[in-house]
């Protein structure tokens, strides 16, 4: 893969403890590191789909841990990819799902003018950065040569908790109230008492709507794929058995008894090849248990050891 | 190469994630881009640190990934919150306080 | 002696206070009070003038000082009197014919409701002009100026559901306001000019102020003068002021009031003498007032009005006398004094003619009445034979001696105050035979055949008003005589108005048979007039001359275009630019602000994007700032 070389290199450097001149490899590195990161980045911004974005930006965050190792900062290369790449971006998607896969944005702009003001002020910003940054003369640096003599993590350690001790105290607190502050958030107090079982069958027979409880899920599944809906006993396929989401986005697979034959002649065949099966059979169909060498083996030695105690008895 | 370049390239990040926070409309995908800018402000901390050969850029990188992590944690819960009062994620149409 | 002479204010002052403050329980007898303490201050003034005889011609001014009323550093203003040969004289008329006329007015207001306010302001009036002539400074004088301004507004307004009369009253009062506002002036003038406005000070350091200065004071006091005496061009409120009641016509716009124009030219002499242009404008003013009045007096048929114009014409004549300097001084307060008799006895006859007419005042609906009303022919016609300078009564002598020192001007001037004088008798004989004729001769013009219930009644006032006719009367007759027996009414005001002999081209002989024969001119032209042919009925339409008199010469008019339009486009426009500019200013920066703040409240529509924007825009010029600050 295109990441292992630079990598090597990367881990190469890493060993000469990122020294006062950056290599070659790691300019090369750079280079195409940074374009992919870079065009990650507008990805994020660009896609229309919110879970492409969220991709985008999981990728983008991975190469910069890669920059971060290549940086001489070994302990936040690894705690990037842990915690952002894994914990948050995981976090996002999650409420992505949760809250706004449906909603694909729209490419009309509501505000007049935002996207030219925001063109206009994103351009002017940025060039005034990197203008600004090219008066900077930085010809020479320091590197962490010196910094990281002992290893990256014990000098980390060394200056977290003697001159920043106090920061990481309050850090740490405000870990905690934020984890109570979402889970306060989100939570909602009940504020009618749930309904009971007698309750919910007599709104059901006031409502005129189905009388007994729904079937648990499974009961008419004919298959284990999310999208193929489960079959009454008449042979409809049931809607309800269904996602909702899924229903709306059009992608639940026919169901008729024509379609499920042929699946089935399909899985026969597959079976078949394989040999595994002696005779074509359907999924669910009661048949005889599959010859099992170890069970009829096992068989065999209780039967033995059977007669070998009754023999002597 | 210098390790001024992470610079660039980091003043580049953010201001792709500026540009995304005024563009886009979906409540998540905005705090993506700002997810974005305080990586970016991570890479030129990390750079720094190098350049001038301590590690006080590392420190308050690692504390900015701290309160980034925790901004995240409330943030998408509020975003979640917003989501069930009013069934939409659209900055758009949080827009009461206005005169 | 002093302190009598705060006497002399004090009982009207009283008076007047008492009869408003009252209440309805005096309105029984509340006018007799008016009456007694008005006398009681003609018994003080006489007491003081006999006292006042016994002294040398020196030593006849008293003075006493009340009370200091403004005492800061530089401004002293003191309440304090003084009683000379010229105050005295004045104290004399106005408190025997004001005494006179209260009586009358017992009789004349009878029937009135408000009877008892009509005397309280009597009183004040009366109080008012005392202090005005007793005042021993410009500032007090002005107190008293404005008190008989105010006595004339109550008074001529008195009928108050007429809107004629608050009409009148109003203006008359405005007009005064003209003149008092000059005479304001001139006491700043005055005090930055001399450093005091006391009489002493200023009267006798007259000669060391700047020539332009004193002539700038005089021409301000000619402008109160003017106004309170019914001179050109204050002169429109006086025909207007025949809207009060009869004794006010006589006591204030014939009397008292109108003269005090006079009393403070001839006061403020020292003043005019050092500054001839100002003395120059007097005798204009009073030769132009004293054509002007006779004018209109010929062509009213309102026999009060016609009495007016004639006052304002023989106060032109004073005017006329004051300013031609000390040649001229003492023959305009004779004049004064004179006319005070004749002219009230003439206001009282004609209200009582009224009252026996059923207050009938158009001379064309008289005729005849000598038969009905004796008495009131006989002292009216005494009157009239005053008025007209008949030889022997006393207008005679004041009038030809106001003539012979118009003559004694000397050079051009001399020449054309004589001849306007002479025109000016002649004219006066004229239009007071016309009223003569037109009321007590000729045919009984208001007879009604076959209506006789509807016909007035004419007959013979009571007692409390002929008396006082008949005593004024006395006084047209034999006042005159008395001041010219050895001259006597001269040498008695020389300590005040330094009298000098004027010289005239023309001996006094002479001046004597001209004006006899003008007055005998203008009878005879009345006559032929009014005498021999009937007096129409209903006015005819005459000459231009005659219409433009019967409307005060255009005075309104003129007044109107110069003064009121003016003005009035002046607020209209003031108007404009208030409620354009100023507030168009106000309104517009409210407008601009609002305007404003709706565009800016745009700012905040609610979108999270909108201020994201806002923020990266404000970030980005912060760091072009910093990146400024370091090329820098």
């Amino acid at each position: 893969m295109s990441l292992s070389s630079p990598a090597s290199s990367l881990a190469g450097d890493a060993l000469t403890l990122a020294a006062t001149s950056t290599s070659g490899g790691e300019a090369v590195s750079f280079w195409v590191l940074g374009t992919i990161a870079v065009m990650g980045a507008l990805g994020t911004v660009l896609l229309r789909k919110a879970v492409h974005s969220a991709l985008c930006l999981a990728g983008t965050m991975v190469i910069l841990a890669l920059f971060y190792l290549a940086n001489g900062a070994y302990f936040l290369g690894i705690v990037q990819i842990v915690v952002y790449t894994g914990a948050v971006m995981m976090l996002f998607l999650f409420v992505l799902m949760l809250v706004g896969v449906s909603a694909a944005d729209s490419l009309k702009e509501t505000l007049k003018g935002q996207r030219w003001l925001a063109l206009g002020c994103g351009l002017g910003l940025g060039i005034m950065l990197i203008a600004g940054l090219g008066q900077a003369s930085v010809s020479s640096f320091t590197g962490l040569a010196a910094a990281n003599a002992e290893g990256n993590v014990p000098a980390l350690a060394a200056q977290l908790f003697t001159k920043y001790v106090v920061a990481f105290e309050v850090v740490g607190a405000l870990l905690t109230v934020a984890a109570v502050g979402a889970t306060l958030l989100t939570h909602r107090e009940r504020i009618e008492k749930s309904k009971s079982q007698r309750e919910q069958a007599e709104e059901r027979v006031k409502g005129g709507t189905q009388l007994p409880p729904l079937p648990a899920p499974g009961v008419y599944a004919r298959h284990n794929a999310v999208d193929r809906p489960g079959l009454l006993p008449d042979g409809t396929p049931s809607d309800l058995t269904v996602s909702a989401t899924l229903l709306s986005r059009g992608q639940v697979r026919e169901v008729g008894p024509e379609a499920l034959h042929r699946v089935a002649a399909l899985e026969q065949r597959t079976a078949d090849s394989h040999g595994q099966t002696e005779h074509g059979r359907m999924y669910g169909e009661p048949h005889e248990p599959d010859p099992d060498p170890d069970l009829d083996a096992a068989r065999e030695r209780d039967a033995r050891k059977a007669r070998e105690e009754e023999a002597p008895k | 190469m210098s390790p001024v370049n992470y610079v660039y390239l980091a003043a580049l990040l953010f201001t792709i994630g500026a540009v995304g926070v005024l563009v886009r409309r979906n409540a998540i995908v905005v705090f993506m881009c700002v997810e974005l800018m305080l990586n970016a402000a991570n890479l030129t901390l990390v750079a720094f640190s190098r350049i001038h050969g301590n590690l006080d850029g590392q420190i308050m990188a690692f504390f900015v990934m701290v309160v980034a992590a925790a901004e995240v944690v409330v943030g998408l819960a509020i975003i979640v919150m917003v989501y069930r009062s009013r069934h939409s994620a659209s900055v758009d149409d949080a827009s009461l306080m206005k005169l | 002696m002093e302190s009598l002479i705060g006497l002399l204010v004090g009982f009207p002052l009283l008076g007047a206070a008492v009869l408003l403050c009252g209440g309805k329980r005096l309105d029984r007898t509340g006018h007799w009070l008016g009456v007694l303490l008005a006398g009681a201050s003609f018994v003080v003034g006489a007491v003081l003038f006999s006292d006042m005889l016994g002294k040398n011609a020196d030593e006849r001014a008293l003075h006493q000082h009340l009370f200091s009323w403004v005492p800061v550093e530089s401004f002293q203003a003191d309440v304090a009197f003084q009683l000379d040969q010229l105050a005295m004289t004045f104290v004399l008329l106005i408190t025997g014919v004001g005494t006179l006329i209260h009586i009358y007015s017992v009789g004349y207001m009878e029937h009135d409701e408000r009877r008892r306010r009509f005397f309280g302001y009597l009183n004040l009036f009366l109080a008012a002009m005392l202090l005005l002539v007793l005042a021993d400074n410009y500032l007090l004088l002005y107190v008293g100026w404005e008190g008989v301004g105010l006595a004339s507004y109550l008074l001529i307004g008195f009928w108050q559901h007429k809107p004629s009369a608050a009409v009148a009253a109003k203006k008359a009062f405005l007009v005064n306001r003209v003149g008092d506002a000059g005479l304001a002036i001139a006491i700043f003038l005055m005090f930055t000019t001399f450093g005091s406005f006391a009489f002493a000070p200023v009267l006798s350091n007259a000669t060391e102020g700047g020539e332009g200065k004193l002539t700038a004071i005089g021409l301000v006091l000619l402008l109160a003068a003017c106004g309170k005496s019914a001179q050109v061009p204050l002169q429109s409120w006086l025909g207007d002021a025949m809207e009060g009641p009869t004794p006010v016509s006589a006591l204030i716009h014939a009397a008292t009031m109108v003269t005090a124009g006079v009393y403070l030219i001839t006061r403020s002499g020292a003043i005019f003498n050092a500054a001839p242009d100002a003395q120059t404008a007097v005798v204009v003013v009073g030769a132009v007032t004293l054509l002007f009045g006779a004018i209109v007096g010929c062509a009213k048929d309102d026999i009060k009005k016609a009495l007016a114009g004639s006052t304002m014409s023989q106060i032109g004549y004073m005017v006329l006398a004051a300013g031609l300097g000390p040649i001229g001084y003492a023959f305009a307060i004779m004049h004064l004094v004179t006319h005070g008799f004749f002219k009230a006895g003439l206001f009282l006859g004609a209200g009582s003619v009224m009252h026996g007419m059923n207050d009938e005042v158009d001379m064309r609906k008289y005729g005849g009445l000598r038969k009905y009303m004796p008495v009131t022919f006989v002292t009216f016609g005494l009157g009239y034979l005053a008025i007209i300078g008949f030889p022997g009564l006393s207008g005679f002598f004041s009038k030809d001696q106001i003539i012979e020192a118009a003559f004694a001007k000397g050079g051009t001037q001399g020449w054309i105050l004589g001849a306007v004088t002479l025109l000016g008798a002649a004219i006066t004989a004229y239009y007071m035979t016309r009223v003569m004729l037109m009321t007590f001769f000729g045919d009984e013009r208001w007879r009604r055949p076959g209506q006789e219930s509807a016909e007035p009644h004419p007959h013979e006032s009571p007692r409390s008003m002929t008396v006082p006719m008949i005593v004024l009367a006395f006084g047209s007759v034999f006042a005159g005589g008395l001041f010219k027996v050895g001259d006597s009414f001269v040498h008695w005001l020389e300590p005040v108005t330094q009298f000098e002999h004027g010289h005239s081209p023309l001996s006094a002989s002479v001046v004597t048979g001209a004006t006899v024969v003008t007055m005998l001119i203008g009878v005879g032209a009345a006559w032929l007039q009014y005498g021999r042919r009937p007096v129409p009925v209903t006015a005819p339409r005459g000459s231009l001359l005659t219409r433009a008199a019967r409307r005060d010469l255009l005075q309104d008019d003129i007044n109107d275009i110069a003064l009121v339009k003016p003005g009035e486009y002046l607020t209209r426009g003031l108007v404009y630019v208030d409620n354009k500019v100023v507030d168009g200013v106000v309104n517009g920066t409210a407008a601009t602000f609002g305007g404003l703040s709706g565009r800016t409240r745009r700012l905040q529509n609610g979108f999270v994007r909108s201020y994201a924007v806002s923020m990266f825009g404000g970030a980005a010029v912060l760091v072009a700032a910093t990146l400024l600050m370091r090329a820098v």
